[in-house]
């Protein structure tokens, strides 16, 4: 598709902001999340976790458990399938441990009751030996010599010689010759900086209600962003044919990537399948941060030089990410993401995947990107404020745009980083004079963007509304996003059209809601969808009509001559086809399956004002402005909403949240009381300016936004926390304690 | 097991419980009232706030035998039949949820606040809210709506 | 013949080369012309690969066409959040 075919203008739904399908529903306490529903039966299971970071698991002793009144059943991993590969191997070893266990909450056995309160109760009656082994949690101490083998024989071939076996991926890329470009730099900044973990935080735990037959027939209720992907896993764990298995998504409570994959739905499956009964399992808050998917923690190094006018002269960065006790930390993202701001002459980036004993680490929004960005626009600030330049100018002069060979590799396409730096700059923020005690920080971002096996459905009424059903789960007002974009191809009202997300035996495959592909992609194809039924609404009406099916045109929802010598027809409205479609050929759908590829990267810059108290160390954030590329917002109100709502988790993960272990490796702030996300009086207003640079991918030049808004805050927030404590902050979060030990540090040095 | 006689949402309503079972827990698996939501358990998440003979309390907080002789308020109370609360259509119009598992608690927290303090400032509805975390949209469209839905219910009364 | 550039991490795989040369007309005939000319290859790419071709990133379509002049970059799979 070229920018000529992508509608820019005219719209007359898209870009409007109506309220969202499902409102009433969220408002009412109607809808039906994960923990939401039973069935007649139902038992209630319980896990039991490892308390330790890393043992043999020498044997399990249920039978007090068994004797227990009420006990239905207990599985351990004996009740999966053997002789996985590669991935699902992965995540069997993690959903129930083999021989070892591997981090702190850890599955090691579960159990089926009739009661919740029997199921926990029982837990605690299962005995299991261990031999507790030594464990390694930081990143830098798991790869460096003599530190703890957590999976001897894990690492693939793109692996150096010579590294510790923890060290399981190895990623290096780039162009050009980086010490030619740092010998002619003015000033080179080198810097070394540390992110700690954090957790997606979504307010509902994992839920899912399961039933599985002896006959190798299921279905299963779930939270997730992408059933089919449940469905497949989950039929590979229990040794099922994929079809056999229907998963139904519920509503979602939240994902931003740690609800792609999957903890408990094989274990409440395999729990199912030995007692012949339904069972709900649902996660306490505490499992949820014990063992589910938090991020990589990282240890980065970065090397920029610049010229004295601010040209970028070379750039390096090695990125090392711990991905908990399993390959997959996102290294390689936050090795491509890392410069891919820049129009750069000689770039290099090095990733290592390293294992430590931590749960599996999952996505979470822009995957890896983040903390690059921190880390790369830290030195980029650091270089700014040495040479006396300004950061958003400076950011202009190296900014990528069309034709830019991307740090990662190939040319970028039509981008907007230099639109969203513009709109910055010309942002009353920007020049807005700072109180005494404040510091402004200034940051870019940059995310892929994904598209994906998509199938949508489109069916119509005989009262000619429009039901879609589509199979990405909807986080965060999707479904308004779909029904617009119908109404615009269909030029029917939007009230008119109904979007649900289908189940798996009810549509095609659908790739998980991820990658910020939802408006993108399964937005494409409702659209492709809505014109194969506008196809088939005009070959109604030219049969009718008696003239041919290119003679007729669809327009505001009525199919119409195509021009003076089609013949003299009045408009015939999209109802008056469908109330006879059963006797002029059948019902009327428009269906489009197709894996679109054309996602278009985004960018974003970031304002924020920022001040410190000296005495406490708490920083807060007084002001912040988002600048994105939507691409086009076709619900401009949820994309404000992906706006704030990335800046938001970027917020917390500057200055509070992160995953705390003790010596002895076990997690030691699993509630949110300890793990402090963002509450309403921590934040301030969060502006929102939607730039709109189209993406020639998408018939109404649709980027997804979901993930960019979450790159740039760290780093902006910790140029603003630098500026206004006069010390550069290097490790994150950049809570209290670690700004009162930056300061002290300068007061010493 | 203990026997509870209790008001919720205006109905009478009873039931058997654990001595160990909070009135969240019966809530949403006895009496069938899920929109009272789980988050955390620990009084942290503000999720299952409801109202107890008028106070505002996370359920989660509350064992389920403590609710004898009280009236207990959740979000399925909110609403007057087909009549949403001004609350609900504002949350509604300002696309002040995502993923909505915090609305139903945030909800319940609005309403008392209002009942309260008709005319809150924006910091005082930022602490009052500060007991109800919400993970997708940052509070600023929350807060908006609050404010708003306030400056409407003063204008009709 | 398309030229195919990789990551530099794949060099070690590739007899030292960045670019490789390759007989193909779509994405899934670059991959495979990669694994014949250097079968140390293969490992990397079952693990999972993207091709960017003119500067779109094509993450799963082998059907995807590839002209003898595309500029055409191997990059690690992409997925997201």
């Amino acid at each position: 598709m070229s920018l000529d075919d992508v509608k820019t203008s005219n719209f007359k739904f898209v870009g409007t902001s109506p309220d969202r399908p499902d409102g009433v529903d969220k408002v009412t306490g109607r809808a039906r999340f994960g923990a939401d529903a039973q069935a007649p039966g139902m038992l209630y299971a319980a896990i039991v976790r490892s308390p330790h970071a890393h043992a043999r698991i020498l044997g399990i002793d249920s039978s007090k458990a068994e004797a227990l009144k009420g006990v239905k059943a207990i599985v351990t991993r004996a009740d999966f399938a053997e002789g996985l590969e590669g991935e699902n191997w992965n995540i069997l070893e993690n959903v129930m441990a083999g021989d070892t266990a591997l981090y702190d909450g850890h599955a090691v056995a579960a159990v089926a009751a009739t009661s919740a309160l029997i199921a926990r109760d029982a837990v605690k009656l299962i005995e299991v030996d261990y031999e507790v082994l030594p464990h390694v949690t930081d990143v830098d101490e798991a790869m460096a010599p003599g530190a703890p083998i957590i999976r001897a024989g894990t690492a693939d071939a793109s692996v150096p010689e010579g590294m510790h076996p923890n060290v399981v991926r190895y990623h290096e890329s780039g162009h050009g010759d980086v010490e030619a470009g740092f010998k002619e730099a003015d000033l080179i900044v080198e810097d070394h900086f540390k992110t700690e973990a954090t957790h997606q935080g979504y307010i509902e735990p994992h839920a899912c209600l399961a039933q599985l037959g002896g006959d190798g027939k299921g279905e299963l209720w779930c939270c997730t962003q992408g059933h089919w992907n449940v469905q497949k896993i989950c039929a590979a764990l229990l040794g099922l044919e994929t079809s056999q298995l229907r998963v139904t998504a519920s509503e979602i409570g939240g994902g931003f990537g740690g609800k792609t994959t999957v903890f408990i739905e094989p274990v409440a499956l395999a729990l199912s399948r030995k007692t012949s009964r339904p069972v709900k399992l649902v996660m306490s808050r505490s499992e949820v941060f014990r063992a589910t998917g938090p991020t990589s923690s990282a240890s980065m190094d970065i090397r920029i030089g610049m010229k004295k006018d601010g040209t970028i002269t070379a750039a390096q960065g090695t990125f090392r990410l711990q991905g908990g006790a399993f390959p997959g930390a996102p290294m390689e993202f936050t090795a491509m993401c890392a410069f891919a701001c820049y129009d750069l002459k000689h770039v290099q980036q090095i990733g290592y995947d390293v294992l430590a004993n931590r749960p599996k680490q999952a996505a979470y929004r822009a995957p890896g990107s983040p903390m690059a960005a921190f880390a790369v626009e830290s030195v980029i600030d650091e270089l700014c404020n040495q040479l006396g330049l300004d950061p958003i100018d400076t950011r202009l002069k190296n900014a990528a745009c069309e034709g830019t060979k991307a740090s990662y590799g190939p040319r970028y396409p039509r981008i907007g980083l230099v639109e969203t730096l513009e709109a910055a700059k010309a942002h009353p923020h920007y020049s807005a004079p700072l109180k005494p005690g404040q510091g402004r920080g200034i940051s870019c971002g940059f995310w892929f963007n994904f598209g994906g096996e998509t199938s949508v459905t489109l069916a119509l009424s005989e009262d000619g509304t429009v039901q879609i059903a589509v199979g990405t789960p909807d986080i965060g007002g999707s479904r308004a996003s779909m029904a617009l974009m119908a109404a615009e191809e269909l030029g029917i009202p939007y009230e008119n059209i109904r979007c649900t997300i289908a189940d798996t035996a009810s549509l095609g495959y659908n790739e998980v809601s991820h990658g910020s592909r939802v408006t993108y992609a399964s937005g494409l194809a409702t659209i492709q969808a809505a014109r194969d039924a506008k196809r088939k609404l005009c070959a109604r009406a030219a049969a009718k009509w008696g003239i041919p099916e290119d003679a007729v045109k669809w327009e505001d929802g009525c199919a119409l001559p195509a021009g003076p010598n089609a013949g003299k027809f009045p408009p015939m409205p999209i109802h008056e086809i469908t109330a006879e479609m059963g006797a002029t050929g059948g019902p009327i759908s428009g269906h489009y399956e197709a894996t679109p590829e054309g996602a278009g990267v985004s960018f974003a810059t970031h304002i924020v004002d920022a001040e410190v108290d000296a005495e406490t160390g708490k920083t807060s954030v007084s002001r912040y402005t988002v600048v994105q590329d939507a691409g086009k917002a076709i619900h401009p109100a949820y994309v404000e909403g992906q706006y704030q709502g990335g800046a938001a988790q970027g917020i917390g993960w500057a200055l509070n949240e992160e995953y705390i272990y003790g010596a002895d490796g076990r997690l030691q702030n699993s509630g949110f009381l300890d793990y402090r996300i963002p509450v309403a009086s921590d934040l301030p207003m969060i502006d929102t300016v939607i730039v709109e640079v189209p993406n020639p991918g998408h018939p109404f030049g649709v980027r997804g936004v979901g993930e960019t808004s979450i790159c740039p805050p760290l780093a902006a927030i910790a140029n603003a926390v630098s500026a206004a404590a006069g010390v550069r902050l290097r490790e994150l979060p950049m809570s209290p304690p670690r700004i009162l030990a930056a300061l002290d540090a300068q007061a010493d040095g | 097991m203990i026997h509870v006689n209790t008001k919720v949402n205006g109905d009478d309503a009873e039931f058997l419980c654990d001595t160990r079972e909070t009135l969240l827990d019966v809530l949403r698996e006895r009496l069938n009232l899920t929109g009272v939501k789980e988050g955390c358990g620990t009084g942290d998440c503000g999720a299952c706030s409801v109202t107890m003979d008028g106070r505002l309390v996370c359920s989660c907080l509350v064992l389920a035998a403590e609710a004898e002789g009280k009236e207990i308020g959740t979000v399925e109370g909110i609403a007057n039949g087909e009549d949403l609360h001004p609350l609900q259509q504002k949350f509604i119009e300002y696309a002040a949820l995502q993923c909505g598992i915090c609305t139903p608690g945030i909800l319940v927290a609005t309403k008392a606040l209002l009942e309260k303090n008709p005319d809150p400032t924006e910091t005082e509805v930022r602490y009052w809210l500060a007991g109800n975390l919400c993970r997708c949209t940052g509070y600023d469209k929350i807060i908006r709506a609050v404010i708003d839905t306030a400056a409407d219910m003063r204008e009709a009364s | 013949m398309v030229e195919v550039t990789l990551w530099s991490g794949l060099r070690a795989f590739a007899g030292g080369h960045e670019t490789v040369e390759v007989e193909a007309k779509n994405v899934g005939e670059v991959l495979k012309g990669l694994v014949a000319a250097y079968p140390g290859l293969q490992p990397a790419i079952d693990a999972g690969v993207s091709v960017a071709v003119d500067g779109r990133v094509i993450a799963n379509s082998l059907t995807e066409p590839v002209r003898p002049d595309s500029e055409v970059y191997l990059l690690q799979r992409l997925k997201g959040g």
